[in-house]
């Protein structure tokens, strides 16, 4: 088994998260935390993989793949409505 | 520029055969496995959107299917990744480095490509690569954002960031 | 079992979550909303890559649906990018001062409003 591995990928995976939550709660804008929220989906989707090597069960891939494909979809919808203008 | 591409689309029913192959080993691999059950479900429902759609998705057809062309697609992939992987290093070397030393510029390309598929991948390629991000595509002009901009020159620009790219997708698409 | 691929998908794995992490310095650090787009969402591909590729290596029967998720990534990241960007600079978000131009700006021939 892997394990050091997956301490040390694990360890790396919520540094990025943390990272990246810290971004999208500063903003300043409501597009930085757009972005933040675009990497934090990406961390996310490596992480959600990871929790499916830790359990051994493959389903964990279709959330995913579900998840990657939803906030695609909400980026998308955030970043065309904020193209009109912030304040 | 006159636009000349679209007598070198790929006739209907080739398109439609390429629609239906994408779809299935796009199906085959979301279920991950080759099951007689998931293939048959695979090949009817391909079939069915084939039939009913295949005039609707141009995106697929502009691909060329000579062997040169083959050949340019994989020096494309190949070249494409190899760049991810250098651009990937760059940017990691300069988060980690103190001084932060940023010189970001939205700089102007120009692009000789016509085919609007072949125009799709490059601003992909320029996007997936750190470092340079497609903002805005306007005609044959490219804005792209560059976070180490050496030069402002649309000339030297174009010949920095695309040049690469776009002697394979003249290939491809011809 | 197989410990060479246990050992090398391991690698891998930490590989690319040390991009991850650095995507997040990234995203923290960079001085602008466009650079932390570059630095934030892009930097983290590669780092999934490689992430997937060494679970692929570790669980082979998870390979093909790995691929796919890598793949779906790589089409949506540079348009969810580049979507990003234009909306940054369509709704007048500035650059940072330290940058060197704007040929966009200058053509549609108006000061960020």
């Amino acid at each position: 088994m892997a394990d050091p591995f997956l301490l040390a990928a694990t360890a790396l995976v919520a540094l990025a998260l943390g990272l990246g939550l810290a971004r999208f709660l500063r903003g300043p804008r409501a597009l930085d935390r757009v972005v933040a929220f675009d990497g934090l989906t990406i961390v996310s989707v490596a992480a959600i993989a990871l929790a499916g090597l830790v359990t051994g069960r493959a389903i964990y891939l279709d959330v995913a793949l579900v998840y990657a494909l939803l906030s695609f979809l909400g980026v998308i919808v955030a970043a065309r409505y904020l193209e009109g203008g912030e304040q | 520029m006159t636009d000349t591409s679209l007598p070198r689309r790929a006739p209907p029913r080739l398109a439609a055969l390429r629609l239906f192959a994408t779809l299935l080993v796009f199906w085959l691999m979301l279920n991950g496995s080759l099951a007689s059950d998931v293939l048959v479900i695979g090949v009817l429902v391909a079939a069915a959107i084939v039939l009913l759609f295949s005039g609707s998705f141009s995106v697929l057809s502009g691909h060329r299917l000579t062997p040169d062309a083959l050949i340019a697609t994989l020096r494309f992939v190949g070249l494409f990744l190899r760049e991810l992987v250098r651009a990937n290093i760059a940017m990691a070397a300069l988060v980690l480095n103190p001084r932060l030393p940023v010189s970001p510029a939205l700089v102007k390309l120009r692009t000789g490509l016509t085919d609007p598929v072949a125009r799709l991948l490059l601003a992909n390629a320029i996007s997936l690569t750190p470092g340079t991000l497609t903002v805005e595509i306007a005609g044959e002009w490219l804005f792209v954002h560059w976070v180490v901009a050496p030069t402002t020159d649309p000339e030297e620009a174009t010949r920095a960031i695309a040049a690469g790219f776009e002697r394979h997708l003249e290939v491809m698409y011809g | 079992m197989s410990g060479v691929l246990d050992i090398l998908g391991g690698l891998l794995m930490v590989g690319g979550a040390a991009f991850l992490a650095l995507g997040g310095l990234g995203l923290w650090r960079m001085p602008d909303t466009y650079t932390r787009i570059q630095a934030g969402t892009k930097a983290t591909t590669l780092g999934t890559l490689l992430t997937l590729a060494g679970i692929g290596m570790i669980e082979p029967g998870w390979a093909l649906k790995l691929a796919l998720i890598v793949l779906f990534l790589m089409f949506t990241n540079p348009l969810s990018s580049q979507v990003m960007a234009r909306a940054a600079h369509r709704a007048g978000v500035p650059l940072t001062p330290q940058s060197r131009g704007d040929a966009l700006a200058d053509d549609e021939g108006r000061a960020a409003e």
